[in-house]
């Protein structure tokens, strides 16, 4: 297999095992959240990730713990990646209050500022100046962290997208502004609503690297994204890493898809990052294929568990309603 | 005591709390060596270096959300955005942002940082740097909104609202700016959520906000010449907003006049005058309550027409011998 010889070096047989088994976290995450929608069991309204897992977890597996990110809409995977609990992330969807946001953020909103995830985010572009702002705190405190700022093809065509990279690559702040290029927003083809390929190529315009990763393959990712993440961490400042992905599902849960083919679909499945890196692992020797299945069922039962700790969990009361709204 | 301008008052606040408070720092267009657009930040780059008087692009979107940034994760910037008006552009970060956080993340993370602007019209600037828009903020649950209307109340209450852990919207009127009042050396605070009575009186009650309250003053005085007695009171904070005070006043002098320079249609004094009828003071009134606002109208650049666009002192006289005539 080619695309070991990519591998960053400081990745560990033992990392590649907990990445293979944070995918299956989110894939199962996803596809459990999907099937309550349909029953009705969870309200409100979900953004689904399945097929962008490699961008979510390579991304973030060359972090350290006490650098931040922040998320999208689509925000799950990124949670997930950045060592959430599945089960506070799924009462959360449940409005339970041993939610992570206590049942009063849902799905879009979901935060663990301690652990450095400054949040999901229900506005498209809106993530781009916070990471820029926490980046700024990591350089005048000089506390050497770096900030992973996840966005979407569409959030590059919004005027906080120019704003807030202009500005950290001025300050030279340490950010990584990463694109899940999942090649529509919303209903809208990235053809059709930009006039470049690359969303990366933009990041001419401020001065800063910009780089094209496979999203769908986690070591192309991991090496894109820590070079970047090296970059920042050294004071030379932000830079862009698109990884081209795409999503399964539709958009949300009401989205019949009707803007894209049968046969585009089927291309992407194809091309599944979780298969990828599990094939890639057999072929090099580092995982059996019971011990393949192992993984996988281990995060099927988690997801199982999740469901279980939501539904056992307390609904908020009325005298939670006006609580937190200030410090 | 010493007298200081409300400008200065502003400046003295926040250069003596940065001596005692390394994460706080200043962001905006131009605060640099230029001093900021109305000099608010003059010579305070010589002290605090730009890493702290930080200048910015022209680019609200991105500051507002910097400060965001920067406030969720440990520091405690102050914004200064050059007009009050170009909030517009900052809206998502204020609105969607940091007034949201603390209760969509369930209580955790906290998003102090406060947002300085100059508001209001009287500068012959026009329609897109005259307006005044703090009813649209104290709209938001999440947000503090304060628009201190003296020297002393602007040092005080900017104290207050760079110890708060909150998002605040902090007021600072252009015709305010050259105004002076006895203003102590030492770093004080006033508590946001705490209305001044700044003249007392028995037998109407006029709350007025920012430069609103001068004239209000200066309409008690005219009226004292013909023997009526009027309290002023200035809320200076809008979110907390110090009903108890206003209350207390009406019960006592059973007339309420509400004056502000934003439009009337929608203004806060819609929610003065609500708060009243809705409280135990409604069964005191002897007449109908009062307000006086700006005209929906954008401001207009001919400065007569500018004057007339928002209260004056004789319509603020008017108004209260309307109601007492009742």
């Amino acid at each position: 297999m080619t695309q070991v010889k990519n591998l960053p070096p400081n990745v560990k047989e033992t990392d590649l095992t907990n990445l293979l088994k944070q995918m299956w976290q989110i894939r199962f995450f996803e596809e459990k959240v999907d099937e309550f929608f349909a029953k009705g069991m969870i309200h409100g309204t979900t953004h689904l990730a399945v097929g962008q897992e490699a961008s979510a977890v390579g991304a973030i597996a060359v972090l350290e713990d006490r650098d931040k990110i922040t998320s999208t809409h689509r925000g799950h995977g990124h949670c997930i990646a950045k060592g959430a609990e599945v089960n506070r992330m799924m009462a959360e969807l449940f409005g339970r209050t041993t939610g992570y946001c206590k049942g009063k953020g849902g799905s879009m909103h979901i935060a663990d500022v301690d652990k450095g995830n400054l949040g999901a985010n229900g506005i498209v572009g809106g993530g781009f100046a916070i990471a820029t702002g926490a980046a700024l705190t990591s350089k005048m405190k000089n506390e050497g962290f770096v900030v992973l700022c996840f966005f979407g093809d569409g959030a590059s065509n919004e005027g906080s997208f120019h704003e807030a990279i202009n500005l950290a690559s001025i300050w030279k702040l340490p950010v990584v502004f990463i694109c899940e290029n999942n090649q529509y927003g919303m209903s809208g083809p990235v053809k059709e609503m930009m006039n470049v390929e690359d969303v990366a190529k933009r990041a001419e315009a401020y001065g800063i690297p910009g780089a094209v990763v496979d999203g769908n393959n986690i070591f192309d990712v991991m090496n894109g994204v820590g070079q970047a993440v090296d970059r920042a961490r050294n004071g030379e400042g932000p830079s862009i890493v698109e990884a081209k992905t795409y999503r399964w599902k539709g958009h949300s849960k009401s989205d019949a898809k009707k803007y894209r083919t049968r046969e585009e679909e089927q291309e992407w499945r194809a091309k599944d990052p979780i298969r990828h890196l599990r094939d890639v692992m057999i072929a090099e020797g580092l995982l059996t294929e019971e011990a393949a299945d192992e993984i996988k069922a281990a995060a099927k039962k988690e997801i199982e568990d999740s469901v279980e700790f939501s539904k056992a969990s307390p609904m908020p009361t009325i005298d939670d309603l006006m609580e937190d709204i200030y410090a | 005591m010493r007298e200081l301008t409300y400008l200065e008052a502003v400046r003295e606040a926040m250069s003596q709390e940065m001596r005692q408070n390394e994460d706080v720092f200043i962001l905006g267009e131009d605060i640099g060596v230029y001093g900021g657009a109305f000099g608010v930040t003059r010579n305070m780059i010589e002290e605090f270096g730009p890493e702290r008087i930080r200048n910015t692009p022209i680019s609200e979107a991105a500051i507002s959300g910097t400060a965001v940034g920067a406030a969720l994760t440990g520091m405690r910037p102050i914004l200064e955005l050059q007009f009050s008006d170009f909030i517009t552009i900052a809206m998502d970060n204020m609105v969607n942002q940091a007034a949201k956080i603390r209760y969509m993340y369930g209580g955790k993370g906290k998003v102090p940082m406060v947002l300085r602007t100059p508001a209001g019209s009287g500068t012959g600037a026009a329609a897109q740097h005259s307006q005044s828009l703090e009813a649209w903020m104290t709209h938001v649950p999440g947000l503090k909104v304060v628009q201190p209307s003296t020297a002393y109340d602007a040092k005080g209450l900017l104290k207050a609202a760079m110890d708060d852990d909150n998002p605040v919207i902090f007021y600072e009127h252009k015709l305010c700016y050259k105004t002076s009042s006895e203003v102590p050396e030492e770093l004080y605070s006033i508590p946001l959520g705490k209305a001044d009575i700044k003249r007392e009186g028995k037998d109407v009650t006029i709350v007025a906000t920012a430069i609103m309250v001068h004239k209000s003053l200066e309409a008690a005085e005219a009226l004292e010449k013909e023997g009526i007695s009027a309290e002023v009171i200035d809320p200076r904070t809008l979110v907390p907003l110090d009903t108890d005070t206003i209350i207390q006043s009406v019960k006592k002098t059973s007339r309420l006049v509400v004056v502000h320079e934003a439009v009337k249609r929608g203004g806060f004094g819609g929610e003065i005058a609500s708060t009243i009828a809705e409280s135990e003071a409604f069964d005191y009134l002897d007449a109908p309550i009062k307000r006086l606002g700006g005209k929906a109208v954008p401001i207009p650049y001919n400065p007569e027409l500018e004057k007339s666009a928002i209260p004056s002192v004789n319509e603020i006289v008017a108004a209260v011998k309307e109601t007492l005539n009742r």
